[in-house]
C-alpha cells in the first residue's frame, strides 16, 4: 500500500533566504498530485524537501514536518539515505549514468546498495521496464549503454530505474518538458498506471498536463523577486481548473498570468 | 509489477527509515579509550615510546569506532566511520610536511629577517658576518620572472587556442599535445643547459638576466598551455554556438567569449606556472650565476637571484649566511604568496558582477 505525505508549517531557507513560505499541503496515496506554478515559486523546492534531496544543496534547511503515513522523515533518528530509498524522484532531463549499460542503469538504485543475486535482479529489471512501458523496446539491448536510446526513452529508463528499489512515493520534477508530444503522452500514460501503485507527486509547468494526469493540484505563486513563494491554493484537479477559489490562480491557469 | 509492489505495515515503515545512531561523545569516549589503552599497555608491553604509543593508539581507535558502529549503528555506518577516519588521516599526513616546512622556514627565517635585510644588498659584506641583505636578488627574480612570464604566459595561451580552437584534433595538434606533457617532466636543469649551448654558446649572447628568463619560460610554458587548454576545453559548446549564431567571427569569438569564460582558470593556471619557476636555482646558475650587488639591467651582466642566494648563503656555512639563507627563503614564499594573491585579486575583479 503506497503511503500518504503530509506537509505542515513548511519553511525552506537557502541559507538567510527564504524561499518557501508556510506550506501545508496532504498528498493523498495511490494518486496524482501536480503542483504549478510559475518559475520561481517554490514548487520544485517544495517537491525536494518530500524525499531530502534539498540537503544535496549546501546552505538548504527546512522548519515545519513532513510526515509518510505517521513518520516525521525529519526525525531525529530518520536516515536520510533510507527516506531517498523509500520516495523515489525522476528529474526534469533525463539523466542515465552514462557509464552504464541499460540493465546496468536499472538495477544502480539495488547495486549500489547492496549484493543482489543475478536471477533476482534480472526478474527486478524486467518488472520494473515493464512498469515503465519500455521493455518491449529495449529488452534485446539490455546491454548497451543507455545514451543510444532516445529522450523519451531515457525518461522512462530513469522512471524504470526509480520504481526498480520499489519506493512507496515517486516525485517527477518537470518530467516532460525536456521531451517532444509523442514521449510525453507516453510518460503520461504511465503515470496513469503507475498511480495503481505509487503515491506521486508531479511538478509541471503545463496545466494541461496537470489537466491530463492529477487528481488534485497545488497552485503556488510568488509575490514578486525575493519574496518567498506560498501556496495559494490546493483542491481537486476539477475544481481548480473550474472553479477556482482565489484570484490569482484563475489568472494563472487561463493563462493571464506566469 | 507484482514483485514491485512492496505493501509495509507502519512499524516496517519506521523500521525503514530510521538508523540507530551513536551520541556524539562516543567519538571523543573512544578516542581517550584507545589512548589510554595505548599508554597502558606501554608500560607491559614491547611497543615503546611516543610514536609506538600513538600508532597503536591511532589503531586501536579504528578497531573500537568501527566495532562499535558496527554494533549498534550496523554496517553501512561502521564503514562510513571507517572510512572517514581513514580519509582524514591521509589528509593530516599530508598537511604535516607541508605545515611543518611552512614553520620551520617561518621560525628560522626570522631570525635575519628584517627591514634592512630587505633593502640592502651583500656587496662589501662578509659571509661570516650578520647583516647584508636580499634586495639584489629581489630585484634580480622579479625581474627575471617578469621576463620568463611574458614570454611564456602568452606563448602558451596561444598555442593553448591552437590546440583547443584550431587544431580539431589533427596529427599536428595531437603531438604538441603530447610533446607539452613530455616536457612538464623535463629537469629544470634540461631548460637551463639548453639556453646555455643554445643562446649564449652558440648565439654569443652574454650570461645575463635575460638568459635566465628565457630559460624559466621554458618551464612555464608545457604548464601555462596544459592548464589553459583544459579550462578551454570546459567552456561549453552552446556558448560558441551561441556567439557564432551572432554573426560573430571565430577569432573574435575566442577573444570575446571562449577566453573571458575561461579567465580565472587561465590566470591560476599563469600563477602557478610563476610560482613554480620562481624557486628553480639550477638553470639559474647556467644562465645568470649571482652576484653580490645590484644589477638593475636584465640584458647586460650577471644577476642575483632569491634561490641562488639561498644556495650561495648555504654555501658559505657560516651562522651568519645560514640564517641569511633561511630569510631568503622565507622572503621567497612570501613572494610567492603575495604573487598569488594579487592574482586572485585581478581574477576576481574582472569578474561581471
Amino acid at each position: 500500500m503506497a503511503k500518504r505525505i503530509d506537509v505542515s508549517h513548511l519553511n525552506v531557507y537557502y541559507s538567510e533566504f527564504l524561499a518557501v513560505e508556510d506550506v501545508s499541503l496532504a498528498v493523498a496515496p495511490k494518486a496524482v498530485t501536480a503542483f504549478i506554478g510559475p518559475s520561481g515559486c517554490g514548487k520544485s523546492t517544495v517537491l525536494r524537501t518530500l524525499n531530502r534531496m534539498h540537503e544535496v544543496t549546501p546552505g538548504a534547511r527546512i522548519e515545519g514536518k513532513i510526515l509518510l503515513d505517521h513518520e516525521d522523515i525529519y526525525g531525529a533518528d530518520i536516515d536520510p539515505v533510507n527516506v531517498r530509498s523509500t520516495i523515489g524522484m525522476v528529474f526534469q532531463k533525463p539523466n542515465p549514468f552514462p557509464t552504464m549499460s541499460i540493465y546496468g542503469n536499472v538495477v544502480a538504485g539495488i547495486k549500489l546498495k547492496k549484493r543482489t543475486k543475478r536471477s533476482e535482479l534480472d526478474d527486478v529489471v524486467e518488472a520494473s521496464l515493464r512498469g515503465a512501458n519500455l521493455w518491449e523496446e529495449v529488452k534485446d539491448r539490455l546491454d548497451r549503454p543507455g545514451s543510444v536510446l532516445s529522450g523519451g526513452q531515457q525518461q522512462r529508463l530513469c522512471i524504470a530505474r526509480a520504481i526498480a528499489i520499489q519506493p512507496q512515493v515517486l516525485l517527477m520534477d518537470e518530467p516532460c518538458s525536456a521531451l517532444d508530444p509523442i514521449s510525453t503522452l507516453a510518460i503520461e500514460e504511465l503515470i496513469h498506471e503507475l498511480k495503481q501503485s505509487y503515491t506521486i507527486v508531479i511538478v509541471t509547468h503545463n496545466m494541461q498536463q496537470a489537466a491530463r494526469v492529477s487528481d488534485s493540484t497545488a497552485f503556488f505563486n510568488i509575490a514578486g523577486t525575493g519574496k518567498p513563494g506560498k501556496l495559494i491554493e490546493m483542491n481537486t484537479t476539477a475544481n481548480i481548473f473550474s472553479s477556482p477559489t482565489e484570484k490569482a490562480t484563475e489568472d494563472y491557469i487561463s493563462g493571464r498570468f506566469g | 509489477m507484482a514483485i514491485l509492489d512492496r505493501t509495509i505495515s507502519d512499524d516496517e515503515l519506521h523500521n525503514l527509515l530510521s538508523q540507530r545512531k551513536l551520541p556524539r561523545w562516543t567519538t571523543l569516549a573512544t578516542c581517550a579509550t584507545a589512548i589510554a589503552g595505548s599508554a597502558l599497555l606501554s608500560f607491559i608491553s614491547p611497543v615503546s615510546g611516543v610514536a609506538g604509543t600513538a600508532v597503536f593508539a591511532f589503531l586501536l581507535f579504528i578497531v573500537l569506532q568501527t566495532g562499535l558502529s558496527f554494533a549498534v549503528e550496523g554496517k553501512r555506518y561502521a564503514i562510513d566511520r571507517l572510512a572517514t577516519t581513514l580519509l582524514l588521516s591521509a589528509l593530516t599526513a599530508a598537511l604535516v610536511p607541508l605545515v611543518s616546512i611552512l614553520l620551520t622556514v617561518l621560525i628560522r627565517g626570522l631570525n635575519a629577517f628584517n627591514s634592512s635585510f630587505l633593502t640592502s644588498t651583500m656587496r662589501n659584506v662578509s659571509p661570516r658576518r650578520p647583516g647584508g641583505g636580499i634586495l639584489h636578488a629581489l630585484i634580480g627574480t622579479l625581474e627575471q620572472v617578469a621576463i620568463a612570464a611574458a614570454i611564456g604566459v602568452p606563448l602558451g595561451i596561444f598555442a593553448a587556442v591552437y590546440l583547443v580552437e584550431y587544431g580539431n584534433r589533427s596529427r599536428l595538434a595531437r603531438a604538441i599535445s603530447f610533446f607539452v606533457d613530455v616536457m612538464t617532466g623535463i629537469p629544470s636543469i634540461v631548460a637551463g643547459l639548453f639556453v646555455y649551448t643554445g643562446f649564449i654558446l652558440t648565439l654569443g649572447l652574454q650570461r645575463s638576466g635575460l638568459a635566465a628568463g628565457i630559460s624559466l619560460s621554458i618551464l612555464m610554458i608545457p604548464v601555462v598551455v596544459r592548464s589553459t587548454e583544459e579550462m578551454l576545453r570546459l567552456v561549453p559548446r552552446d556558448l560558441r554556438e551561441a556567439s557564432y549564431a551572432l554573426g560573430v567571427p571565430k577569432y573574435r569569438t575566442i577573444l570575446r567569449v571562449v577566453i573571458p569564460s575561461a579567465s580565472t582558470g587561465i590566470i591560476t593556471g599563469a600563477m602557478l606556472a610563476v610560482a613554480r619557476v620562481t624557486g628553480e636555482t639550477a638553470p639559474l646558475l647556467l644562465t645568470t650565476f649571482l652576484t653580490q650587488s645590484i644589477n638593475t639591467n636584465p640584458f647586460n651582466g650577471p644577476q642575483a637571484s632569491l634561490p641562488t642566494y639561498v644556495w650561495d648563503q648555504i654555501g658559505s656555512g657560516t651562522t651568519a649566511s645560514i640564517d641569511r639563507a633561511w630569510a631568503g627563503a622565507l622572503t621567497l614564499i612570501l613572494l610567492v604568496m603575495i604573487l598569488n594573491l594579487s592574482a586572485r585579486l585581478i581574477a576576481r575583479a574582472s569578474r561581471v558582477k
